[in-house]
């Protein structure tokens, strides 16, 4: 007798979190290879919507932008009509990767291998020698153009922002951002032309949910980075509100600048630094601009894969593409409006120097991320603590909280079936 | 010898110093090398080629480079690491008034502790250099880097 062979399973199942709470998160969530490729299926090729784009990045027919959602990559164009595609970039035919350049202007798309011809809805045009050559060889009867379209993505956009999601059934971006958080995503992004300012990169060697946590974190900002701590851009004695959507797992960090030390907060955070003073005050040349109201910062995370910063007169997206557990690519897209004055453009980019890959601020986060994983890598049976506020999920009106950390896990055990 | 030799010869001898500054670690001599309202830039390829305005450093005085280097020193918390920087021979592009346009190619080796050296950042200068009672200096100075994934973060000047 033969033994009946099981299939084997795409993914193991990943180890076990003991518990139903998020406020110890074990190390294996950031650097378990099959819970990584479970979070992949279900989180970056489920029913979420990733960031793409600004639809500024392509204001042209044919204009078009190369991006990738989850590791999977995808093309954002607009086609004739002014409307917006997002296609998977990857040939119908022989699964190439036929778009190479990160963003341009075509007639159509073109694979170069055998020159199949796609038009900005992913509909496939022709492909050479269809009916063969000298009656000869070609397709078969049965095959159709029409089978064999690109992989056409669920496109939604909101105030010049782009998501896609490979999910036909995903709900819309409105539900799935929630009221809470779309109060403050269409703070800044309200229907005013963006303006495209450039771009930066970086490859940070760890997990892709620890970017997240960062921007879920105000616990850090107001003692790592000395000069938020020193120049009242973020500390723990500003005024500030931390919201979330009703399943926790997109969030606004909100706070408003103060321009006086709390004696408590200067004693503590040993990053203060009462005598501190530029030789080039430009740098903190802040313009109050009336779109913001009372706050001067507000930080959102949109799960699972962006970033929307406003630091006073700062805006970027930072989006976030996994290239793995321990690894993921960090691009930030800065951004200003198109009826800003040249002083405010050159506000903006002189403000940049906090920000991105070099910045007086976020330089370290990229570093203390790559340690963090390090620590994971080396002890699998290490759990995080992630108690501060205590062990429950809910809107706060200080910074003393890793609420929305565990908000998120929440969240994410759930999807994840964890 | 001609004038045109001189200034050559000065400015081998610009980039070489410049070079030895920063792979020395002496950040603090780094502001020296530029007057006092000069730019320094560090720029990503793309940003440049498109026109678009973003910086990875944008410093506009040198006071703003002095900002930087006590950020570096005094406040930003990050792995060490070597630098070493190959600087190619320097070409003269141009003049405006006393000022000459030079460009030269770049590259910077990184090497972490524990870990082998690597291709940190690589790409061209395109400088402008006046003479002063000092001798040369950087008027602007703006690294156009090929390199534009960063692997995590840069910390110290180009």
């Amino acid at each position: 007798m033969t033994a009946i062979q099981t299939p084997p399973n795409r993914s193991k199942p990943p180890p076990n979190w003991d518990g139903s709470g998020t406020s110890r998160i074990p190390a294996w969530v950031y650097t378990d290879p099959d819970t990584y490729a479970r979070e992949l299926e279900r989180i970056f090729y489920g029913p979420h919507w990733s960031y793409v784009g600004l639809e500024v990045e392509i204001p042209d027919a044919g204009s078009f932008k190369r991006t990738s959602i989850g590791e999977r990559s995808v093309i954002m164009v607009r086609n004739r009509q002014g409307a917006i595609s997002v296609l998977e970039n990857r040939c119908a035919h022989r699964a190439m990767r036929f778009c190479q350049e990160r963003s341009g202007k075509v007639k159509s798309f073109v694979c170069p291998y055998h020159q199949w011809n796609y038009n900005f809805d992913g509909q496939l045009l022709g492909v050479p020698f269809q009916r063969g050559v000298k009656g000869q060889g070609g397709m078969p009867e049965d095959f159709s153009l029409s089978d064999r379209s690109l992989t056409k993505l669920r496109t939604a956009i909101r105030g010049g922002v782009v998501f896609a999601s490979f999910d036909p059934d995903v709900a819309p971006l409105e539900d799935y951002i929630g009221p809470q958080v779309l109060r403050y995503f269409d703070r800044t992004f309200d229907g005013r032309k963006l303006v495209l300012q450039g771009y930066s990169r970086q490859r940070i060697p760890g997990n892709w949910k620890l970017m997240m946590e960062n921007i879920k974190d105000p616990y850090h900002p107001g003692l790592l980075h000395t000069w938020f701590v020193t120049f009242g851009l973020w500390r723990a004695d500003n005024r500030s509100q931390l919201v979330m959507d009703a399943k926790g797992r997109h969030a606004c960090m909100i706070s408003t600048r103060n321009t006086v030390v709390d004696e408590e907060v200067a004693a503590v955070a040993t990053s203060y630094r009462a005598n501190m003073q530029l030789n080039d005050m430009r740098m903190l040349d802040i313009v109050h601009e009336p779109w913001w109201g009372d706050p001067t910062v507000c930080m959102t995370t949109i799960f699972p894969s962006v970033v929307l910063q406003q630091q006073v007169n700062s805006l970027s997206t930072r989006q976030i593409i996994p290239l793995g557990p321990g690894e993921f690519d960090f691009v930030w897209t800065h951004f200003g409006f198109e009826d800003d004055t040249p002083e405010m453009t050159d506000r903006r980019m002189r403000q940049a120097n906090l920000f991105g890959p070099a910045g007086f601020v976020s330089a370290d986060d990229g570093e203390v991320i790559e340690f963090s994983q390090q620590g994971f890598t080396q002890d699998k049976d290490f759990a995080t603590l992630c108690e501060l506020g205590g062990v429950g999920v809910g809107d706060a009106d200080h910074m003393v909280t890793e609420t929305l950390i565990r908000g998120m896990y929440r969240y994410w055990r759930e999807v994840m079936d964890l | 010898m001609s004038a045109d030799l001189a200034l050559r010869l000065d400015l081998a001898d610009l980039y070489a110093a410049y070079g030895a500054c920063l792979d020395g670690g002496r950040l603090d001599d780094w502001p020296s090398f530029f007057t006092e309202d000069c730019r320094y830039r560090l720029v990503p390829r793309e940003n440049h080629d498109r026109g678009l305005p973003l910086s990875t450093m944008d410093l506009r005085s040198r006071g703003a480079l002095l900002d930087r280097v006590y950020g570096v020193k005094s406040t930003l918390f990050h792995a060490p690491y070597y630098q070493r920087h190959i600087i190619g021979p320097a070409r003269v592009t141009g003049r405006d008034g006393d000022a000459i346009h030079s460009e030269a190619n770049y590259l910077v080796i990184r090497t972490k502790r524990d870990a082998p050296s690597e291709v940190f950042n690589t790409g061209r200068y395109i400088d402008r250099v006046v003479r002063t009672a000092e001798g040369l200096r950087f008027t602007e100075k703006i690294c156009v880097f090929d390199s534009e994934l960063i692997p995590n973060s840069i910390i110290y000047p180009i």
